[in-house]
């Protein structure tokens, strides 16, 4: 397409775009008014299904589906990383790391902050139906948490407690899991997602009934899939090296 | 709109505008974890303490950590 085509077409769509969206933004209710109709519905809602946190029933149970979509979107990013960042044939994996300098208190910081980020990475994923967090925030946490150990200056220990392949299989259970749950909704209730087991007490930890659960599932997908994808960007820039001959084998092969 | 809202919405405006004008990639990761930062504090004010967390995570952690791997990479290659 010419750059005259192009810059039509962006002007066109750009134009019909900032129409729109002016025209929107003109009717939108006050920032922070106090009419807001979807939080009346979905609170009610969350509140009927023993949910204190109103947002995790809404991402686990009320809109299950498209939290689907969301993990479904975070599992094909990663594998598309994995993909785009094997080792290429003109790169070798080097064994001897070349050790930075590492000042002692973050050395330290490192080693106190692990096993703390680590407990709160678990108990935001539990509590996540209760309190703010949940599956996703939870597993964030995990999954950048053991990297602690790298900013503590022990790669060489990341990588014995980072069995890759134990976190590619978590990833793909994790969302398998999420999706066999939906469907176990359509067998013993009639709709995909749809919540199928005893909602429990308001408050209690167990209560919800398939939203922590969901939740849990979103969890161990979503640390697995953060270690797996910073896995991959720390082997091509700590463990592969492009070999030094790299340039010139590319250029015999073109001539 | 209330005080604490309209210093985290500056706050954040000011963050933001350092990570457009941060030059060089790998002190842009910098930037770009504190502005994540100020950004958590937004979502607080505005009473949004799940998506605050999520923005640490992913914001503040992860993206900029990403980044530098990919600028040291792309260093290691010239």
């Amino acid at each position: 397409m010419s750059r005259t085509a192009r810059m039509i077409m962006f002007c066109g769509a750009g134009g019909a775009f900032a129409v729109a969206a002016i025209l929107a933004i003109l009717v939108m209710p006050a920032f922070g008014g106090s009419s807001h109709p979807y939080r009346d519905h979905a609170v009610v809602a969350s509140v009927h299904h023993q949910a204190p946190n109103a947002i995790t029933s809404i991402n686990f149970d009320q809109r299950g589906f498209d939290t689907l979509g969301e993990e479904t979107i975070l599992l094909a990013s990663v594998m598309g990383v994995s993909l785009l960042l094997r080792p290429a044939d003109d790169e070798t994996e080097t064994r001897e790391l070349s050790s930075g300098r590492v000042l002692d208190v973050v050395r330290l910081g490192g080693y106190v902050l692990l096993p703390v980020t680590l407990i709160i990475g678990l108990d935001v994923v539990t509590h996540g139906l209760l309190t703010p967090g949940g599956g996703f925030q939870g597993g964030v946490i995990l999954g950048t948490g053991l990297h602690l150990l790298y900013v503590a200056g022990r790669y060489d220990a990341l990588e014995k407690v980072r069995p890759v392949t134990v976190f590619e299989w978590g990833e793909a259970l994790g969302a398998g899991a999420f999706a066999c749950l939906g469907i176990a909704g359509v067998l013993a209730a009639g709709a995909f997602l749809v919540n199928f087991i005893p909602l429990g007490t308001f408050g209690d930890l167990i209560s919800g009934g398939t939203a922590p659960l969901l939740s849990g599932a979103v969890g161990v997908e979503v640390a697995s899939g953060v270690m797996v994808l910073l896995s991959k960007f720390f082997e091509q820039a700590i463990r592969i090296t492009g070999d030094k001959n790299g340039d010139e084998s590319a250029e015999a092969a073109g001539a | 709109m209330n005080a604490v809202i309209v210093l985290a919405l500056t706050i954040a405006g000011i963050g933001g505008t350092a990570v457009v004008f941060t030059e060089r990639p790998d002190r842009q990761a910098v930037t770009l974890s504190a502005y994540g930062l100020t950004l958590a504090l937004l979502f607080m004010a505005l009473q949004a303490p799940d998506v605050a967390l999520s923005q640490i995570g992913v914001g503040t952690a992860i993206v900029p950590l990403m980044v530098m791997l990919a600028v040291r990479k792309v260093k290691q290659r010239r």
